[in-house]
């Protein structure tokens, strides 16, 4: 589906018009990406971290095949074939940098991309669909990630193992076997380095299905925009190409830039010494901590110090630890505002900015921090506080609050009160540019 | 009745739960802290332990150089000091040419190294002067030698290290240089370790260094005086010196690329800058059609 002023893709060439009959790939990316898509024009940066996610997916792919040419999943050699790939493959250095950071750039797109949903409600009707498929790309990615940490087989690649693994020991009566199940052994060891290689090469392309679901998803209702009303009239519309294949250009500048002064420049900034020590299962580091972009669940996770109502507190953190994400999934139905935009919502804004993004912050400073005092009650505040937040006070807000008054439209947003007036020369000048 | 059960009715519930959870979790703790103070320990590990000092290298910062000939005094220390227990199992002797040695001079250098090898006729295990695609070998045939001639504290291997610890070319130097007595030691505040932790004295075999993490190690002051080594470029072979060349030399182990990459970086940088510029210019002169300009926002 598209608005009623999508241009048609015309094929003018003896080759276009031949696919086009046999197998219409060009009318597909024209309509998906191209100038075929009608996008709102008010757009802010923000918008820009859908299409980054998926060039660092892309990036991960492509960096991992190679990888996996000259890695070995064996618990024997896997680090020594680490290094065979620092120092003997060509380039092979910066493979794995750019594989290991890359992973890092594509949770920092994809957490700006998340908060971007959360301000602007982007999970709303009649985008339920988009916000559970892109819930369910996060959690592949958490997997995948975890998945990949193990395979250089360092200390902490080892230990990290032993201990999510573990965490499954905590279901009652049936953990054991199933953490025993998972790990095929006790410990995790060959088998394990085994299965979890095989997975961390399956799950990117499931989750590249799911973007393209997701992606699906998103055409037909269209993007949303920073003041949340929906398009009305095409002059609310530009094109995406040209116009977003330029501003995402930029935006892919810009990230590159900072992607690269890491890569280039400090590469071992993210990751941690110990795991340039071989894993070794008789010598436990000192500090366990997983890589930074699941510190806030981490802190989450050891935030159930005591035991509540007969639940071990192990077993609380678990729960709550993915509870914390999956609640995700329910947040279109929690949020009943009819209003999506932040900017609108006074009273969503206060306790999104002073609270949920706060308690974020302490979450992440927290999980990456010793598991000792203060660290540990900041955690247990600030994890009471996150499912405080999303289960409790946005439903409450969204019957009491009274929004402030929207724009009558995008394009009077954009253009101010007179912004009709304006529309025609306007309109005029966003006709599509010879491309 | 079915009123009342509706999912954001569901969602108070379990939210109310977690928060409890959380709660109760905290005023356990905060009521362990009312009743006994922090439960937190002051320890000598945390009170005694130093950082590593910032030791100035050729190669620090974005533009920074290898020294090839510091390279060639730490492969001489390493040689002659640290090799007599750790090994070095990722380096092999044809990598020495980065370090400006010639190919002669790096198959004099490997076949002066026993490395294990295969006797061509009898089939049997024996050794051979090492080639220069050999690893540099390690000074014992497996861990439990290794672990027996130490005390059982396995020398790590050095390849690495540098990359596997916080800080690790600093770490090195401050590790080499930092023996010390513990008799009369000091921190920064002026306590004496021995007054507050009369506890924590070496024991026999271990040796006293606050810059490693729990103070007390199992390898003895490797570098003890000066002229341990004799530098072939004339450079006096201070023990700080020495200490400065090896954290070098393992430098370049742990990271032989590092130089390389950074060049590469400045490379990749400006292209991207130039690129990134250009998407910039282009992307303002798409949008110029469509973009308010100030006047019209001023006025609207």
């Amino acid at each position: 589906m598209s608005f009623p002023w999508a241009r048609q893709y015309e094929p003018k060439t003896a080759l276009t018009k031949f696919l086009d009959e046999k197998l219409p790939l060009p009318r597909l990316v024209y309509n998906a990406v191209g100038a075929g898509y009608p996008v709102p024009r008010n757009l802010s940066y923000f918008w820009n971290f859908g299409v980054l996610a998926g060039f660092f997916l892309v990036l991960q792919i492509v960096t991992g095949v190679i990888l996996a040419m000259h890695y070995a999943a064996n618990a024997q050699v896997a680090f020594a074939s680490v290094e065979h790939i620092m120092r003997d493959v060509n380039w092979g250095w910066m493979l794995r940098y750019a594989h290991a950071n890359g992973a890092s750039f594509f949770f920092i797109v994809v957490y700006i991309h998340i908060f971007r949903g959360l301000f602007y409600s982007s999970y709303k009707a009649p985008r339920e669909m988009i916000w559970l498929l892109g819930v369910t790309i996060f959690l592949l990615m958490m997997a995948t990630a975890f998945m990949g940490y193990v395979l250089p087989w360092g200390q902490m690649s080892f230990w990290g193992a032993k201990v999510i693994t573990g965490l499954f020991g905590a279901i009652p009566l049936v953990g054991e076997p199933i953490q025993v199940w998972l790990l095929g052994g006790f410990a995790p060891d060959n088998a394990a380095l085994n299965r979890f290689f095989s997975l961390h090469y399956l799950l990117p392309f499931v989750i590249a299905g799911c973007v393209i679901l997701h992606i699906w998803a998103l055409h037909i209702p269209g993007s949303s925009n920073p003041t949340g009303i929906e398009v009305k009239s095409e002059s609310d519309t530009v094109p995406f190409h040209p116009y977003y294949t330029a501003k995402d250009g930029f935006g892919l500048g810009i990230a590159l830039l900072l992607y690269c002064a890491l890569l280039f420049f400090a590469p071992n900034a993210l990751g941690h010494p110990d795991n340039y020590i071989e894993a070794n299962p008789l010598s436990t580091p000192a500090h366990i901590v997983p890589e930074w972009y699941f510190w806030p669940f981490y802190a989450i996770l050891r935030a159930f110090t005591a035991d509540f109502f007969f639940i071990p507190a192990k077993l609380l953190g678990v729960i709550a630890m993915f509870g914390s994400i999956l609640l995700w999934f329910f947040l279109p139905w929690l949020d009943r505002s009819p209003v999506r935009s932040g900017h609108y919502r006074p009273t969503f804004r206060k306790f999104f900015w002073f609270g949920l993004i706060p308690t974020m912050i302490v979450l992440f400073w927290a999980g990456g921090a010793p598991a000792e005092e203060p660290y540990v009650m900041l955690s247990q505040i600030a994890t009471a506080y996150y499912f405080l937040h999303f289960l409790v006070i946005l439903p409450i807000i969204s019957s009491i609050e009274r929004p402030e008054p929207l724009p009558t439209s995008i394009t009077a947003a954009v253009l101010g009160s007179d912004g009709a007036e304006k529309e025609v020369v306007k309109g005029e000048a966003a006709a599509p540019l010879a491309v | 009745m079915r009123q009342l059960i509706t999912p954001r009715v569901i969602a108070l519930f379990v939210g109310l739960f977690f928060v409890l959870a959380a709660v109760w979790g905290l005023f356990t703790g905060v009521s362990a802290v009312l009743g006994q103070g922090f439960l937190k320990e002051p320890t000598a590990e945390h009170e005694f332990h130093k950082y590593p000092e910032d030791a100035k290298f050729s190669f620090d910062g974005p533009l920074g150089r290898w020294d090839t000939r510091q390279l060639q005094r730490g492969l001489k220390v390493y040689d002659e000091v640290c090799a007599a227990c750790h090994s070095l199992k990722y380096v092999a002797f044809r990598d020495l040419a980065a370090l400006g040695l010639t190919e002669g001079q790096i198959k004099a250098y490997a076949a002066k190294k026993v490395v294990p090898g295969i006797d061509p006729v009898t089939g049997e295990t024996t050794t051979r002067p090492g080639l220069p695609t050999d690893y540099f070998p390690s000074p014992y045939p497996n861990a439990v030698a290794a672990a027996a001639a130490n005390n059982n504290a396995i020398p790590p291997d050095l390849s690495l290290m540098a990359k596997a610890r916080h800080d690790g070319t600093n770490y090195l130097v401050s590790l080499l240089t930092g023996y010390t007595s513990q008799q009369g030691y000091k921190n920064k505040e002026g306590k004496v370790l021995l007054a507050e932790f009369p506890d924590t004295k070496t024991p026999p075999g271990l040796y006293f260094n606050p810059y490693f993490p729990n103070l007390n190690l199992a390898m003895a002051p490797p570098l003890t005086s000066e002229g341990q080594v004799t530098f072939d470029d004339g450079t006096r072979a201070t023990v700080p010196q020495m200490a400065k060349d090896v954290a070098a030399f393992l430098t370049w182990t742990a990271e032989p690329q590092l130089v390389k990459r950074r060049q590469t970086g400045w490379a990749v940088m400006i292209f991207l800058l130039f690129a990134t510029v250009l998407a910039y210019l282009s992307k303002q002169q798409i949008w110029s059609a469509v973009k308010p300009r100030k006047k019209d926002a001023a006025r609207a």
